[in-house]
């Protein structure tokens, strides 16, 4: 039974063609990884879930809800969750706030209450601190709750970003190239975080083009080429799908007639 | 008691700007404090003293009353026409409150029941010193307390990086159309207040000028905390009579300081993050010495 899926989902540009008829079957408490080389359409595909863009085709229902015309706001609320591939934290906010940040709608008091500190805006504000500060220590930065998250290092904001989108509460967590820029030590690390999520009962929809990564970590894989998706399935058997290896590498007859 | 006598009869008009700045600045602050670049909050001021003014020399209304009004009505303008213009950001917004400004300055010019160019005389002075301190402390602890509550969380994160706010589950639009709605709110008090204390309204004080003066005012002081715009406010309002001794330099000299903080201190005089680590800066020297 799959959480999310999209049929016949298509993007154009204006005249470029971004997404073909795109059908994905992602399910819930798997982690899930879409690759593809730069460029192929993968964060078009996220940006269509999470309601930026609308499709020109096709459509996206998550729990057998269909997406089309849901605000963006509202389909996070439905519990779809996201991190960016450029990172977009709010850089002057502390960690606890950027974390407090996510848990804004699950965080209810009147106008009235927290003009006057009424115990249950007291109470609201408090449950909602200590959930941040345990997704904080999840991913093992709620010592460093209070300082501001542009003092925190690369791999540190990755994993801030990965707090804040499940402050939200979600069901499923889209990781758009969660270890880009990364170097391979940062990059396990990552990797026994996204395993810690899947293992705590998250989807985990993920975006890479760094294979060996994939590989490693997914538990089901498609892979898009210039706007279709050519293969999917279990991470052995894309890794020997000739369409996949000429994906990545290109053809071998193609590589001799370059001067 | 005498001297504070001479004082009050000299200074108290100035004490009254002072304080009216102040509660402009904080509302510009809250619309700033969303990440709304808006130069209507004059526009805003305008209709809050020229509904009061109204109000008061026609129906006769009791004073609170007035002054609920004239908070009122800005908010239900910016209820209209915060829906269409904030789909823009940045210097567009600017411009699109900018251009709202012009017509209901113009507009205000060419009506027969706001006085047209002549404005509206013989307002009666029903504003005293405690009616501002209470409606900027009022304003100070509300806008203290939403600063802590999840609404203030949602704008800062709007100002921050609005993709990523939407991202998060918060419904920008509505905060966006909520933080323009109660900076109107906070400016047409302050012009209802004015119409009050100086006897005579006309559309000059409500225009291009004085929307400029206001962001001048919020972002010299610093927008990280509410201390900032007050200060600004302060100061703007007290400088140029403080350098009166200057006679015909004087509005130079004033423009000359401005450019100076704004270059040396680009985010504003009172910047919290600042001072915290000039205060632990000075600490630190302190402790270290034997």
């Amino acid at each position: 039974m799959s959480m999310l899926s999209s049929r016949g989902l298509g993007k154009h540009f204006g005249g470029l063609q971004v997404l073909h008829d795109v059908n994905l079957e992602v399910p819930g408490g798997a982690i899930f990884a879409l690759i593809g080389p730069n460029g192929a359409g993968k964060t078009t595909v996220f940006n269509l879930v999470t309601g930026l863009l609308r499709p020109s085709a096709g459509a996206i229902s998550f729990e057998g809800q269909d997406l089309a015309g849901i605000a963006p706001h509202r389909i996070t609320r439905l519990g779809i969750a996201r991190t960016f591939q450029n990172i977009r934290l709010f850089p002057d906010m502390t960690l606890l706030q950027n974390v407090m940040v996510g848990r804004h709608h699950l965080t209810n008091y009147s106008g009235i209450a927290a003009l006057f500190a009424l115990p249950s805006f007291r109470e609201a504000e408090r449950r909602s601190r200590e959930r941040a500060l345990e997704l904080l220590s999840w991913v093992k930065l709620d010592h460093k709750a209070e300082s501001t998250a542009d003092n925190l290092s690369y791999g540190e904001q990755r994993k801030l970003e990965f707090a804040r989108a499940l402050a939200t509460e979600p069901k499923l967590l889209l990781l758009d190239e969660p270890v880009a820029g990364m170097n391979s030590t940062e990059k396990a690390v990552l990797m026994e975080e996204i395993r810690n999520i899947r293992d705590r009962g998250y989807g985990v929809f993920l975006i890479e083009h760094d294979m060996r990564f994939v590989m490693n970590l997914c538990d089901r894989v498609a892979v898009l080429n210039f706007g279709r998706i050519i293969a999917e399935g279990a991470p052995e058997e894309i890794r020997n799908n000739p369409e996949v290896i000429e994906a990545y590498l290109g053809r071998g007859d193609e590589a001799e007639v370059l001067p | 008691m005498e001297a504070f006598a001479d004082f009050w009869a000299t200074y108290s008009t100035l004490i009254f700007t002072v304080g009216i700045h102040a509660l402009l600045a904080l509302s510009l602050w809250l619309t700033l404090s969303c990440g709304l670049l808006s130069l209507a909050n004059a526009a805003f001021m305008g209709i809050g003293a020229y509904t009061a003014a109204l109000l008061t020399l026609h129906l006769h209304w009791p004073f609170p009353m007035v002054l609920a009004a004239g908070g009122l009505a800005p908010a239900v303008v910016a209820l209209v026409i915060g829906a269409p213009t904030l789909r823009l950001s940045g210097v567009y917004l600017a411009m699109a409150t900018l251009a709202f400004g012009e017509v209901t300055r113009i507009l205000v010019l060419n009506l027969e029941i706001t006085g047209g160019p002549e404005g509206l005389n013989g307002i009666p002075l029903l504003t005293t010193w405690w009616h501002i301190v209470l409606i900027l402390a009022a304003a100070g602890y509300a806008l203290a307390r939403l600063r802590r509550s999840r609404m203030g969380r949602a704008f800062e994160a709007i100002r921050e990086d609005e993709v990523a706010a939407r991202m998060m589950g918060i419904d920008v639009e509505g905060h966006k159309l909520a933080a323009f709605t109660l900076g109107a709110v906070l400016a047409g008090l302050a012009g209802a207040l004015n119409a009050h204390s100086t006897f005579f309204i006309s559309p000059r004080e409500y225009g291009f000028e004085n929307a400029v003066d206001i962001l001048t005012m919020t972002i010299l002081g610093g927008i990280s905390s509410l201390i900032g715009p007050v200060l600004g406010a302060t100061i703007l309002t007290l400088l140029p009579e403080l350098l009166r001794f200057l006679h015909a330099y004087r509005l130079a000299v004033n423009g000359l300081i401005l450019i100076g903080v704004v270059l040396f201190l680009p985010t504003g005089l009172w910047d919290s993050r600042r001072l915290g680590q000039m205060l632990r800066a000075w600490r630190t020297r302190w402790e270290g010495k034997p």
